[in-house]
């Protein structure tokens, strides 16, 4: 059990800078997600607290001790790769028993930590088979498994999910959930679905081009996003984001011309309401000329353009709903969920 | 695809029997003339049946009083021969080649693509095309008529290191970093990981190199001069020209036999491998 602590990381290959300073404490036994798109730089900043990475600066500890120059082998981590990398020429047993063997364990302790690993995993009857002979999910519980045998001090988890099928990639989302919180073990999770972030983080850290653009707890994301970038990445469907005004009164003049209450500043700002928090009412100030509409059976989301403009927006509405096409509705949104961002720097006001 | 025309399907049967029948034909009469006596063999027409004679040939020629008023080695020691350098010269391959792909393909040191292209330059220089300053070499180092001195100098291999590379480079990465997640060092991936994976093309090497090996023909008669070191390969030529008195093709084409054997039992029992080590792409 182990707290992580990152602290000013820099990446480099040659001239080009991939993470321009990343910060971070995880706390003991904490789950965190570190989520962005794809060329983030989040797989690297993994792969450098995995130490298959060198550092170019900045520090890493684990357990109160730097590890920058340590191999992989001698950090206490364990990783959980996207394709899994099992060994094919070798049992799961064997994949699971084989950083154990390497350290110089006693048979006994090895084939003891396996059998409780592969209970826990309910991977018992495979312990025999070789890796290609297993379907993806139990793949996925192997590679799990074979994390859990050395007992680490932290878990580092690559994508795990991405190469199985959506119905598997729930069933073990929840698994890895109830599996962390089970082992108490510090854990670091990539992916750049937001959902699997979402579900899965005690805290998520939002990565852009190289810059931790927020780190916070899934709710904080969502409720007070610190930049449009984060705001636009958490929640689905994503946000609408509107450019408009700050005027006299505390005013926020959209596009249409409509008046919103308010303000945070004068000047341009950029707001952001989230499909799921716009009102419907019929003298709402957003109005919304509908042009598609996805009927989800529980929600129907309203797709259309804001009155007057070429604005795309969505909206959400609770149940099942019937609107003909280019008829426009009306919605209201409350002030504490409407979000402000400076139109300039993105960051939140 | 599958046609069916009878026509067809009786023509490409004629040509692959044909083929068979012309290369089966030649292997046929040395076994007819491996198993007649020796008088039999100097008569025309020859023979196209065989006769009674093939084990006690076989004796013969395998324990060396075979070809009468030669100095030649029996044939089970030409054999031998044949075997210790076919196979140091298949392992040596093997092993060398798989340590220098495993340097190029995972460790970074200077001029690692310069010491790639000069490997890889050598296969432009056969044993044919170096042979004298490699002679001179190895007549200096005192390798003459050693088994060192047939092996040594046609250990070094460009094909196999290159093959090997290639295997390497299929392998993905995440198998290394996962190994050394594990505690394996360098040595240790490369014999618990590398080279399980690689197996079955370690295999398809071994046959296509022992092969290779047990044909060499010209080096071994360059360096060897004591008889008891000669190969069997080249002992078959030097019959036709030693006996004084006209060949005795039951004892040649016998030798020509057993020459051919261990290279057919190497096919035959390692076919399974060697076609997947050619074939099998999934790692």
């Amino acid at each position: 059990m182990a707290e992580l602590i990152l602290k000013d990381l820099h990446k480099s290959y040659g001239s080009t800078e991939v993470l321009h300073g990343v910060s971070g404490d995880i706390a003991d036994g904490e789950f965190v997600v570190i989520v962005g798109p794809s060329g983030c730089g989040k797989s690297t900043l993994l792969r450098m607290i995995a130490g298959l990475e060198g550092i170019t600066s900045g520090e890493v500890r684990i357990g109160g001790r730097v590890v920058n120059d340590l191999e992989p082998a001698e950090r206490d981590i364990a990783m959980v790769f996207q394709n899994y990398a099992l060994y094919p020429h070798m049992s799961v047993r064997q994949n699971m028993a084989y950083g154990l063997k390497i350290r110089g364990l006693p048979k006994a302790e090895i084939e003891r930590r396996v059998n409780e690993a592969a209970d826990i995993l309910e991977i018992r009857q495979y312990l025999d088979r070789k890796p290609r002979q297993l379907s993806g999910g139990q793949r996925q519980r192997v590679a799990m498994g074979r994390a859990i045998v050395r007992e680490p001090e932290v878990f580092l988890f690559d994508e795990p999910l991405s190469n199985l099928d959506a119905k598997l990639r729930v069933q073990m989302r929840l698994e890895i959930r109830k599996l962390q919180e089970r082992l108490g073990v510090t854990s670091v999770y990539v992916t750049h679905d937001q959902v699997e972030a979402m579900t899965l983080g005690d805290r998520l850290m939002v990565l852009n081009a190289g810059h931790v653009e927020q780190f916070g707890t899934p709710l904080e994301l969502y409720e007070r996003p610190a930049s449009v970038f984060v705001a636009g990445f958490i929640g689905s469907p994503a946000m609408n984001f509107l450019p408009a005004e700050g005027i006299e009164g505390g005013l926020l003049r959209l596009e249409s011309g409509a008046t919103l209450p308010g303000a945070r500043g004068a000047g341009p700002v950029t707001l952001g309401m989230r499909p799921e928090h716009l009102i419907a009412d019929s003298e709402g100030p957003i109005r919304i000329r509908v042009s598609v509409l996805e009927q989800l059976g529980s929600n129907t989301l309203v797709h259309g353009t804001l009155e007057g403009t070429e604005r795309e927006m969505v909206a959400s509405l609770p149940g099942i709903h019937q609107i003909p096409e280019g008829e426009v509705l009306g919605f209201l949104i409350r002030s504490d969920e409407l979000h402000q961002f400076d139109a300039a720097t993105g960051k939140r006001l | 695809m599958i046609e069916n025309r009878p026509f067809l399907n009786i023509l490409t049967h004629l040509v692959m029997i044909l083929g068979i029948v012309m290369i089966a034909f030649p292997i046929w009469i040395t076994f007819v003339a491996a198993s007649h006596d020796p008088i039999r063999m100097t008569q025309v027409p020859l023979p196209l049946l065989p006769g009674d004679q093939f084990f006690t040939n076989m004796k013969n020629t395998l324990f060396g009083r075979g070809l009468s008023g030669t100095e030649i080695a029996p044939v089970w020691l030409m054999m031998l021969n044949s075997l210790v350098m076919a196979l140091s010269i298949a392992i040596g391959k093997i092993v060398i080649s798989l340590l220098s792909a495993f340097a190029i393909v995972y460790f970074r040191f200077p001029f690692r693509m310069g010491f790639f292209w000069l490997i890889f330059i050598t296969l432009m220089l056969p044993v044919e095309v170096r042979i004298l300053p490699t002679f001179q070499v190895v007549a200096d180092l005192g390798l003459l008529n050693s088994y060192t001195g047939l092996s040594l100098p046609l250990i070094a291999s460009a094909t196999a290191t290159f093959m090997f590379r290639q295997v390497f480079l299929t392998i993905p990465d995440e198998m290394l970093e996962s190994a050394r997640i594990d505690g394996a060092g360098p040595m240790r991936f490369f014999w618990d990981i590398l080279i399980p994976l690689s197996r079955t093309n370690i295999a398809a090497l071994f046959v296509i190199l022992f092969i290779y090996g047990w044909n060499q023909y010209l080096w071994p008669l360059l360096i060897t001069t004591d008889t008891s070191m000669t190969t069997i390969v080249m002992s078959i030529k030097q019959m036709l020209e030693s006996a004084e008195q006209s060949p005795e093709w039951n004892i040649i084409m016998m030798t020509a036999l057993l020459a051919m054997l261990p290279p057919i039992l190497v096919v035959v029992f390692m076919q399974k491998l060697f076609v997947k080590g050619l074939t099998e792409t999934d790692k």
